[in-house]
């Protein structure tokens, strides 16, 4: 097996599902049983997650959640069409290299000059380090310098259903070894294997060799408790009656016909305002003003508008 | 590890529920299910659909076969290897002691013993039920029965019969378990090469996912940007970096390259009576198409022709299907008309990146099948493919105009399986190469 069980790990806190749940909890993230689940195999068998879901369920979040639960530094790399190597695992320096060839121009007369003849001074030029290619001249970008961290990291590699095929193609390596490899300087693999969390928004399908080498991670909308505890814990002024009848409503809304349901970001943010607006309990009233945080199309909002009376006065049961 | 067995046989089950799993995935599982152990249900159906499945419907498929499998399992007190006592004795002693567990118990060892797992047909349930009764020692108790006339005999006669449905039940269980995969492989192959117009309504939703397939091959290779390098254009920036190394002398030259655009497809949809078997089924690929491919115009067209890109784009497939089919389906097909309307409204969609995609079987109803129109198209677009849901010998008979229009394609395939459909996106992929 080209991984192993064994490598180091960059923590041993990973040391049960329910310890990753009071982790995550502990830096606000409430995780489900399943996301719980994804994290603690990721460690144990030094796989890496594809988290798919919709928008605003907390892909993205988990990854930095996970950073600051094992305090490992967070290194983010956002997919778009176009992204290549060159921006997402090196660069030459090439100023550097330019300066480098000019040193080596007026230097390598003073090196040289000694020598009796071209063999020797070509034995002596041997003598050097080739180091035109060298580490030094490295501009590591976020996939190597997440193989370089010393302690470890959480790699997350945002949207990577955002990149081409032939980067995907490419991540494979890095995905499944820990390692890449650089023609000038041979093979870079990680001193301690990152925490790598892929997300992916299903613009496009991913190709198979990417799932097979990851942990297929699949977010939906939270159930009514489980987003009751992550508004408690993310809008602690938002009394438990407020809450409550908050997370109903949303999750009401969900079963509307609507092009896009609000997701737990806007419930998050909903809660928020309610708070600012010192809102005791749901009103019809309140609702109308304030549904533009939670639904993001006109045509939704009218969808929900319809049966706003219904809906709130379920939600207040 | 004894415990593997259960899991190696859940493997098989999940293949059989449509989820693909590769050796190395079931190795990754085991290590996966090592970590977690079998103790917590939960947890254990989370771990497999982490590791094994790789869509949310593979997912779904998963935590069904799994509900299914394990009920029937007990993973974590695996099945007692020895078969039941055949003497009987074990087995009266059993139905007699009142423990459901026990009976279960012995009912798997036995259904082991008597190779349920190869069970492949419905019509095998019979044999299977009556094999793992004769394990688990049921002759010797009804003999017993037979000698005996007194209340045990009678308390043994009730424990038989319901021992008897409960067998039946665990092999229609199993059959539904271990045999899914056969017959849904068997189905799968005969679908793909039953005539189009022969398909049932019930096969549809099998047929989409397999359209979808063949439409997602297709787009997965029309999405790629592709590059070409532009002969005769010096990349300065570039070739100076490569050539850092010899002082900027230029040893290494790398040339400009030019991204070619993802090509535009043009797909004109017969939905006329003449082929009402076969339009569903072209529509659902025109869906299909449109869900996977970004710069697509889709047009139906009967006695006249509209565009159904904006249907397709915003109704799902069932209603989109059924609002094409009433707006424009079903009237005696115009191909001269319909292809003058195509030119009047929407001839500058095509230009010479355009791919133009006809689907229909060329019977205008002996009207004027307007052939310079095509040609017109044909000039100025990158290719015309024509897919004709008709046999080869049936072109040219009767009031089709397949051989007059013919010249104009670049390339024309009989389309009446969903095997043809497979070969002529192959072909198509090929000829963008």
């Amino acid at each position: 097996m080209p991984y192993s069980a064994d490598l180091p790990r960059p923590s041993a806190r990973v040391a049960s599902i329910e310890a990753v749940e009071q982790g995550l909890a502990s830096c606000g993230y409430i995780p489900s049983r399943q996301i719980a689940t994804a994290v603690y195999l990721a460690e144990r068998l030094a796989k890496p997650v594809l988290v798919e879901g919709p928008a605003g369920v907390g892909k993205t979040e988990l990854a930095k959640s996970i950073a600051a639960w094992l305090s490992l530094p967070l290194i983010r790399m956002q997919c778009y069409e176009g992204l290549d190597e060159a921006k997402a695992l090196y660069e030459w320096k090439y100023g550097k290299q330019l300066l480098y060839t000019q040193i080596l121009r007026d230097k390598i007369g003073e090196v040289l000059g000694d020598a009796a003849s071209l063999d020797a001074a070509l034995h002596r030029l041997h003598g050097f380090g080739d180091l035109f290619f060298s580490a030094d001249f490295l501009e590591p970008r976020p996939l190597l310098r997440a193989l370089q961290e010393p302690g470890g990291a959480v790699l997350l590699v945002d949207e990577v259903d955002k990149s081409d095929q032939e980067f995907e193609a490419f991540l494979l390596e890095i995905l499944s070894d820990y390692q890449v490899t650089i023609p000038e300087l041979g093979r870079i693999a990680a001193t301690v294997p990152p925490v790598v969390i892929l997300t992916s928004n299903s613009m496009r399908d991913l190709g198979d060799a990417l799932k097979r080498r990851c942990l297929h991670l699949h977010i939906g909308f939270p159930d009514a408790a489980l987003e009751e505890r992550i508004i408690a814990s993310r809008v602690p002024e938002a009394d438990a009656a407020l809450r409550g009848q908050l997370v109903r409503f949303v999750q009401s809304l969900r079963g509307l016909d609507l092009k896009k349901p609000p997701s737990v970001s806007e419930t998050i943010d909903w809660a928020r305002v309610l708070v600012l607006l010192h809102a005791g309990a749901l009103s019809a009233e309140f609702v109308r003003e304030t549904l533009n945080v939670l639904l993001k199309f006109e045509v939704d909002i009218e969808t929900a508008g319809r049966q706003l009376g219904e809906l709130t006065a379920r939600a207040r049961g | 590890m004894n415990a593997t067995e259960p899991l190696r046989r859940f493997f098989a089950a999940a293949r059989g529920a449509g989820v693909r799993i590769s050796p190395a995935e079931s190795i990754e599982a085991m290590r996966a299910v090592d970590a977690v152990g079998f103790a917590d249900r939960a947890v254990l159906r989370d771990t497999l659909g982490l590791v094994l499945a790789k869509t949310v419907e593979e997912k779904q498929a998963l935590a069904e076969c799994f509900d299914l499998y394990f009920r029937r399992e007990t993973p974590d007190a695996p099945p007692a290897d020895e078969p039941a006592d055949p003497s009987g004795e074990g087995l009266a002693g059993l139905l007699l002691g009142g423990d459901p567990a026990a009976v279960a118990q012995a009912m798997e060892a036995a259904g082991e013993a008597a190779g349920l797992p190869n069970i492949r047909f419905f019509t095998q349930r019979n044999l299977y039920t009556r094999r793992i009764l004769d394990v688990m020692g049921l002759r010797a108790v009804e003999a017993a029965i037979g000698e005996r006339e007194d209340a045990e005999a009678q308390l043994l006669t009730e424990a038989v019969a319901g021992l008897r449905a409960t067998v039946r039940d665990f092999v229609e269980r199993s059959l539904v378990l271990f045999a899914r995969e056969e017959t849904e492989a068997f189905r799968e192959e005969l679908l793909r090469s039953t005539r189009l117009s022969n398909l049932d309504r019930r096969d549809y939703d099998r047929m989409r996912v397999l359209v979808r397939a063949i439409a997602r091959k297709l787009a997965a290779r029309y999405a790629r940007p592709r590059r070409r390098r532009l002969r005769g254009q010096l990349d300065l920036r570039r070739t100076i970096r490569r050539n850092m190394g010899w002082s900027g002398i230029p040893f290494v030259t790398v040339w400009k390259e030019k991204r070619i655009e993802k090509p535009r497809v043009v797909v004109l949809c017969d939905v006329s009576g003449s082929v009402a078997a076969v339009s569903q089924f072209l529509l659902m690929f025109l869906y299909a198409l449109n869900e996977v491919l970004a710069d697509i115009r889709s047009f139906a067209f009967a006695g006249s022709l509209i565009e159904v890109s904006e249907i397709l784009e915003h109704q799902p497939i069932e209603p989109a299907i059924a609002e094409i089919m009433t707006r424009i389906g079903f009237g005696s097909s115009n191909y001269g008309n319909s292809l003058a309307d195509f030119e009047e409204g929407w001839i500058g969609l095509i230009d010479r990146r355009t791919t133009v995609l006809i689907l229909g079987d060329a019977r205008g109803n002996r009207t004027d099948p307007r052939v310079e129109i095509l040609e017109r198209i044909s000039t100025r677009a990158k290719r015309v493919v024509w897919l004709n849901p008709e046999y080869r010998n049936a072109w040219g008979t009767g009031d089709s105009d397949m051989f007059r229009y013919a010249p104009h394609c670049q390339m024309l395939r009989p389309c009446s399986t969903l095997r043809d459909l497979e070969r002529v996106v192959t072909d198509l992929l090929e000829m963008t190469r």
